[in-house]
């Protein structure tokens, strides 16, 4: 039985609206986390008391933050179950370990500990509250672990072999589900997004405050931390995503191809495609603005290692169908009589491949029956979106540059004492949607990038949704985006305001811009 | 030691105890909210109902996001048949869960009567919607849920979501609203001002001893009124995890899990006892009232799993599809991998949990919330 291509269409819609949404706040509170520990350090370290007011402050715009990731983080634990039931119990025994053990080591320290950070300020020491907010900084991060954990193996699917008594794929070795090379690279990748983005936060609305002549001191020390983290932050970014894009172009050749819109196989090195106009239709990139070897370099770290094109992974993905033909009929065998020889051996050789099978799931009921011409349609399956990916990528590396030029630079600024040329300021405020742009743009290479697989050469995402009807779907759908789009606005209300407010308007700041900072004997 | 059937046994235990974790820990928090406009006649009076719980509800919302996160990787058919299955209802539960950390945060920072009461509104609809929801959801168990699977494991599900709304279930509805109404009151009872506190402890009486009557009333009706499930021919309870390969009968009775192992009737006791000391103990100084409350929510939720066992949730629709704790875990690996991981962080969650129960202890008086709020 296959599901409704509609609720297929819809759930995925919903997914990723909900997960890009969610997206918006998880790497703000990752990044803006660490800032207040940071901020919170210091005051414990030198005991003045501006560097509290200043955890206060930003820790304010954080609760805000804070508040709609765990809202909108709620959804994402679920819909796994309630939109992809089949994919949940194809691959729950692996991938629903990491997102419990995320409860367990991350979530609950996390949420825990969020209420002390803002009721514990007058109840414990100030080391106790350090303490605090480090474990919270600490927290936010490895849960970005796991659901990288857990995100990688859906890039990466290693550790795991399918069983067909239980119809679904089993963990072998959760050594290697944990130490997967991808989780690896996409975590620092990931959280180092995140830092970026919060040292952003402070160093655009620290600098709105310079451009209005107010919180001066407040907003300079403000941003000299904003200048060092995010220039730390964004140079790991940049370096964590080429070693993601690494990884990807061993475990993810297609997804590499379609990034670079590379139609056929280069002699190695390849070279980088600067900018073009990728044409589905006809296979091939117009306009293209070529820069030679740097593609192979990037991707293989060889000058010798070719990096196959979309229309040779095409006939790869031909021969993994018919082996997975092969293999889906062996594990119907199986299935009646588990002591088949004959198919447990051809399973064993050709289980890798039965994924592949799986694909032609949306074409016909029965892979066995498959055509040539469903194969082929089967295979051409396989190619991602190449045009979205392939700009995606692009404006994404473009930010990530940008981000090392500008934190660089208020860095220099910021070592010489001259944050405030008008100039300056007004780029690093205007520079504040950049980060999301990017994370956003981000989110999609890696997992629209991924299609047609929810987990890749395993399990077609087209498979994996519930049988629903797309009446549900339109109800649930209908109802996130309601909801979600008004809490959009109470949130951004909210963000305005209190960013205006400032520390000033809070009573965390002298309103005048002379006025000498309170001290610790005063406040 | 670990044998299959003994680490499929142990998760059963443990995601009773995280559900009952989650209905001691958040369910006041729920109560709290639901009572918010009963309870709080000023504003000064709901800021401090919400004070005494704004420093913790997050905490112990992660055991409901740890219960999802612990049947996905324990039981993933449950997972995947109970969410999709029950799909509007959950998409209704997910709306209230996402309405609170908004609302406690939100809340406070506008300062606009009209904002306040549509903030208050939220809060007071998602507790009485968790409260609902996780209750109805409950009754439907014992009446069977309309669900198949086929060859390939996939779940084909024949009802809709107002098909939910049975009699039984309802009752189990109002089991669940009267108890976690209680099981907040105690809460205020114990941490609120002391004006807030008195109203409190009555709300907990009577909310309480309406609990022990709908909730006698419920097992009564379980007794005569609903046939059980039973798997019939040979229980074999370490084989793979495919629930086709077993035969079951229903027309039994839901109790016959307590012929067999009389000592769960500890569980209702507890449950009745516990209702009991409420009346006694909640308005008095000291944790007895809200203990005792705690006590009333953990043996009704487990006495509630007990019946049930072995099933998880029982097929009405084709009775062979339904699941049980023997055929719908994950792998050996992953449970005993899972276990390992849970001795580890349990016990360390339960210690920082109780020192920030410890940090916060103390009344919330009108006069505290008059001086300073918490920078939230």
């Amino acid at each position: 039985m296959i599901v409704d291509p509609d609720v297929v269409g819809l759930s995925r819609l919903q997914f990723a609206l909900t997960a890009l949404y969610h997206f918006l706040f998880v790497p703000l509170t990752l990044g803006m986390a660490f800032m207040l520990a940071i901020m919170e350090s210091v005051y414990v370290m030198t005991g003045r008391e501006v560097w509290k007011r200043m955890t206060q402050f930003w820790g304010v715009l954080f609760g805000i933050n804070f508040a709609m990731g765990v809202a909108t983080g709620v959804t994402m634990e679920f819909q796994f179950g309630t939109n992809w039931a089949y994919y949940s119990h194809y691959v729950g025994d692996i991938f629903g370990a990491p997102l419990a053990i995320e409860g367990m080591m991350a979530f609950f320290l996390e949420g825990t500990l969020v209420g002390l950070f803002f009721f514990g300020w007058d109840r414990i020491s100030r080391v106790k509250h350090l303490l605090v907010t480090w474990f919270l900084a600490l927290a936010t991060s490895l849960s970005a672990l796991w659901i990288l954990i857990a995100n990688a193996w859906m890039q990466n699917p290693v550790g795991a072999a399918f069983n067909p008594q239980t119809m679904r794929m089993e963990v072998t070795s959760f050594k290697d589900v944990i130490f997967n090379p991808v989780a690896q690279s996409k975590f620092v990748h990931t959280v180092s997004a995140g830092y970026t983005m919060g040292a952003m936060f402070v160093l655009s609305i620290s600098a709105w405050y310079l451009l209005r002549g107010r919180n001066i001191d407040f907003a300079k020390r403000s941003m000299t931390v904003a200048a060092s983290f995010g220039l730390a932050a964004a140079l790991s970014v940049v370096v964590l995503g080429d070693e993601s894009g690494y990884t990807v172009s061993e475990n993810q050749k297609m997804k590499m191809a379609a990034i670079e819109a590379m139609w056929e196989t280069e002699p190695a090195p390849a070279s980088f495609t600067l900018f073009g106009l990728p044409d589905v239709k006809n296979h091939e990139t117009r306009l293209a603005v070529r820069v030679p070897w740097v593609m192979g370099l990037i991707g293989t770290r060889s000058i010798d290692t070719p990096i196959p094109g979309i229309r040779n992974l095409v006939d790869d993905a031909k021969v993994r169908i018919s082996h997975g033909i092969e293999a889906y009929d062996a594990m119907l065998i199986l299935r009646e009589n588990k002591n088949d020889a004959q198919a447990s051996a051809i399973l064993a050789m050709h289980d890798k491949d039965m994924g592949y099978a799986l694909l032609l799931k949306r074409f016909i009921d029965d892979p066995r029956k498959a055509t040539p011409a469903d194969i082929e349609k089967a295979a051409d399956s396989t190619i991602p979106n190449v045009p979205v990916l392939f700009w995606a990528f692009r404006i994404m590396v473009a930010c990530g540059l940008y981000f090392i030029a500008l934190f660089g630079y208020a860095f220099w600024r910021a070592s010489k004492r001259r944050l405030d040329g008008r100039g300056f300021l007004r780029v690093a405020l205007w520079s504040l949607p950049l980060p999301w742009v990017a994370a956003e743009l981000g989110w999609i290479v890696a997992e629209y990038g991924r299609q047609p697989w929810a987990i890749e050469g395993v399990l077609p995402t087209a498979l994996g949704a519930s049988s629903l009807t797309s009446g549900q779907v339109w109800i649930s759908l209908g109802g996130f985006v309601l909801f979600y789009t008004a809490l959009a606005v109470v949130d951004g209300y909210l963000m305005l305001k209190f960013a205006r407010k400032g520390p000033d308007g809070l009573g965390l700041w002298p309103k005048r811009p002379d006025a000498i900072p309170p001290t610790a004997a005063t406040a | 030691m670990f044998d299959y059937d003994v680490l499929r046994v142990i998760w059963w235990a443990l995601i009773g105890v995280l559900l009952a974790g989650f209905a001691i820990m958040d369910g006041f928090d729920f109560g709290v909210a639901a009572l918010l406009r009963v309870l709080g006649r000023t504003e000064e009076e709901r800021i401090v109902l919400l004070e005494t719980i704004e420093p913790t509800w997050e905490g112990n919302q992660v055991w409901f996001i740890l219960g999802g996160g612990a049947v996905f990787a324990a039981w993933p058919l449950l997972y995947a048949a109970s969410f999709s299955g029950l799909y509007v209802a959950m998409f209704v539960l997910l709306l209230a869960f996402i309405v609170r950390p908004v609302g406690f945060n939100f809340r406070e920072k506008v300062e606009n009567p009209r904002s306040k009461l549509i903030w208050d509104s939220g809060l007071i609809a998602s507790g009485v919607i968790v409260m609902l929801v996780c209750g109805v959801a409950f009754g439907n168990l014992f009446l069977g849920l309309p669900f198949r699977f086929d060859g390939d494991l996939r779940m084909s599900w024949d009802g809709s979501f107002f098909a939910l709304f049975r009699p039984f279930a309802l009752l189990g509805g109002l089991v669940s609203l009267s108890m976690l109404t209680a099981h907040g009151a105690t809460w205020a009872a114990m941490k609120a001002d002391h004006s807030i506190a008195v109203r409190a402890a009555n709300i907990a009486r009577i909310a309480s001893a309406l609990h022990v009557v709908l909730y006698v009333l419920a097992g009564i009706w379980l007794a005569y009124g609903i046939p059980g499930y039973a798997i019939s021919g040979p229980v074999v309870t370490d084989a793979v995890s495919n629930p086709m390969f077993k035969q079951v009968a229903i027309g039994g009775s839901w109790f016959a899990s307590y012929l067999i192992h009389p000592w769960f009737w500890a569980a209702p006791v507890i449950a009745i006892v516990g209702a009991l000391g409420v009346q006694i103990f909640v308005g008095r100084r000291g944790f007895a009232g809200f203990g005792c409350s705690a006590l009333a929510v953990g043996g009704t939720i487990a006495s509630a799993g007990f019946a049930l066992f072995p099933f998880l949730m029982p097929s009405a629709l084709d009775p062979v599809s339904s699941l049980t704790v023997w055929d719908a875990s994950s792998s050996r690996g992953t449970l005993l991998t899972m276990l390992f991981v849970t001795a580890v962080f349990m016990p360390v969650i339960i210690l920082y949990t109780a020192w920030v129960y410890r940090v916060m202890r103390g009344r919330v008086t009108l006069e505290h919330v008059r001086k300073s709020h918490g920078m939230y």
